[in-house]
């Protein structure tokens, strides 16, 4: 029996489970909501429900067949992650890219050519680089090591990380946004030509998983 | 499968040609404060080390390469001029983005390395025949560039200082300096600069925005580059031909940009005093952009032997005359340093795959 792992709460879950019911699989919580074993309808599966952040490690050692969760945590969190899963298909909610912001009243910064040459005048005027805090240290490193912009440090940033420019530990943020309402309340606008990844809620399957019960299962939910 | 044990036997016997060259042995340390080779190298440094914290010293690093603490050691106390040699391992990260490839390279490796600090004018050359003998039972490929003919004709265009340096910061950033060399070859059209209420928040002053703002204004007034200007940096930064060759195309190249006459004379000494040690020019490639897909602390001759036979291999040995960094760990004291490595393990398993064909 293949086994799905599902994001454990909030709106990643209900629209999960809209979305599978949408296929004639009804997925819901075992017992009460605090329970975190899964009850399935209409097909042979087992229902895991974990956190979106860890579903795609499980998926790279197998533990899990299947796995619902964003493209921005796999790319980001593991390297080669081609060899592990493979995406069966963007399910189309979820949507939230990964941003490169700055203060919004840098009225010269419009774009990544600017925001490369203004790394370079914050390195020769302040004598360190200008720090960007993010958590998605891989995916940000390897767009902007692509883009040729170099006079940056990354900090490290696990949480409010919208906060940091105003506390001085960092002049710039790369973080999720879906409605960038948070970066304008906290005086910090998007660069357009910036945004490192597009992701979305994304069903994967693991390539450990046996490949005959993945395209039976992919057959009945019309993929 | 070569054994670790294998591959030092080789690196011992370099270690060894070395000390012959008159160099004293150091032993650096493999964890390295992660402070100083960040704020060198940026984070493409991060992405390739292997980064771990220390209770007291904070964040810490496994040696990445010799380089910055050989200079350390040696500003800390050594007398010119100095030749010294090590043999030890490097470790980096082979992180390959979204795929996986199916025999994953070494992020462990041995580097037997040779560094010299002098202010003797045939330095470059000494390091460079030093690397040609030691390598030459091998089939390699070698390679020379050299930084300073680059900087030379870049200082020498006809643009704003401001304009010379943004494009001497990118050279080695070869999308970012062709699209900084198209603007600067079309009239700047005037830019808007919208107002806006937000609040002023972060470390950047308001003045260090007003400053560039006002060098963007006057941007529209500065003369733009001319064509030939550009199609000139070109022809230089494509040279790339056997010595002899390539000496010729840049002696042509020097009538156009005569900027570049002191570096070029000092490159035709270096490639003389290597032919006075034996080295035939015509076997040494000159390749004016070489230095670019280096280290970027590297400002003189560069240098890099390839296996003729692995074209997908990393380089087996490389180097050149990084001054720059000494400038930049020296708070003000710069030193003549110039230098280079050899990987005892690739040529390990060079050997073996000449020995296999052979039966």
């Amino acid at each position: 029996m293949l086994k799905l792992g599902v994001p454990s709460k909030g709106r990643l879950m209900e629209e999960t489970f809209a979305w599978f019911a949408a296929r004639g699989v009804t997925l819901s919580r075992a017992g009460g909501a605090r329970e975190y074993a899964g009850k399935v309808e209409g097909a042979d599966l087992a229902l895991l429900l974990l956190p979106a952040s860890e579903i795609p490690r499980e998926l790279a050692a197998g533990r899990l067949d299947l796995g619902v969760t964003g493209s921005d945590l796999v790319r980001d969190k593991l390297a080669g992650w081609q060899a592990d899963m493979r995406p069966l298909t963007q399910m189309g909610f979820g949507h939230a890219d990964l941003v490169l912001a700055v203060p919004a009243c840098w009225r010269d910064c419009e774009s990544l050519d600017d925001f490369a040459a203004i790394t370079r005048q914050f390195r020769e005027t302040h004598g360190q680089r200008l720090r960007i805090a993010t958590k998605y240290h891989r995916l940000v490193r390897a767009f902007l090591s692509e883009q040729e912009v170099a006079d940056y440090q990354l900090v490290d940033s696990q949480g409010a990380t919208e906060g940091t420019v105003a506390n001085l530990t960092a002049e710039a943020i790369a973080d999720i946004t879906s409605s960038g309402e948070t970066l304008r309340a906290n005086h910090l606008k998007i660069l357009e030509d910036a945004v490192i990844h597009a992701s979305q809620a994304t069903l994967y399957a693991s390539t450990k998983a046996d490949a005959g019960e993945i395209e039976a299962f992919s057959r009945r939910i019309g993929l | 499968m070569i054994s670790k044990a294998e591959k030092r036997v080789i690196g011992q016997r370099l270690l060894s040609a070395f000390r012959a060259a008159g160099a004293v042995e150091i032993a650096p340390d493999i964890l390295l404060p992660a402070g100083t080779l960040l704020d060198l190298y940026g984070e493409d440094i991060r992405a390739r080390a292997y980064v771990t914290s220390d209770p007291i010293r904070g964040e810490v690093m496994l040696r990445p390469d010799f380089t910055v603490p050989v200079v350390r050691a040696h500003m800390d106390g050594g007398a010119e001029p100095a030749r010294y040699c090590y043999l030890g391992e490097v470790f980096r990260k082979q992180d390959h983005g979204d795929a996986r490839p199916e025999q994953l390279r070494d992020n462990e490796y041995l580097q037997a390395g040779f560094e010299l600090f002098s202010r003797d004018p045939g330095a470059d050359a000494e390091i460079f025949a030093l690397f040609y003998r030691i390598l030459a039972p091998y089939d390699l490929r070698p390679v020379m560039g050299d930084m300073g003919l680059l900087t030379a004709a870049v200082a020498a265009l006809p643009l704003s200082q401001a304009r010379r340096r943004a494009l001497a910061h990118h050279l080695w950033r070869p999308r970012r300096l062709s699209r900084l060399l198209s603007r600067y070859s079309r009239p700047a059209p005037a830019r808007e600069f919208a107002e806006t209420d937000a609040p002023w928040t972060g470390m950047r002053s308001g003045a260090e925005m007003e400053a560039r703002i006002a060098s963007l204004r006057a941007e529209p007034d500065e003369p733009p580059l001319p064509a030939e200007w550009s199609d000139r940096l070109a022809r230089l930064f494509s040279v790339d031909a056997p010595a002899p060759e390539a000496l010729e195309m840049l002696d042509a190249l020097a009538a156009e940009i005569n900027a570049i006459a002191p570096p070029l004379a000092r490159l035709r000494a270096r490639i003389e005093a290597i032919a006075v040690q034996g080295i035939d020019p015509g076997a040494v490639r000159l390749s004016a952009s070489h230095g670019q897909r280096e280290m970027e602390y590297y400002d003189g001759m560069t240098f890099s032997f390839r296996a003729e036979s692995r074209p997908d291999w990393p380089p087996i040995a490389s180097g050149g005359r990084y001054d720059a960094m000494t400038r930049m760990l020296g708070q003000g004291r710069e030193i003549p340093a110039v230098g280079g490595i050899i990987r005892p393990g690739l040529l390990a398993e060079l050997a073996q795959t000449a020995e296999g064909a052979r039966c």
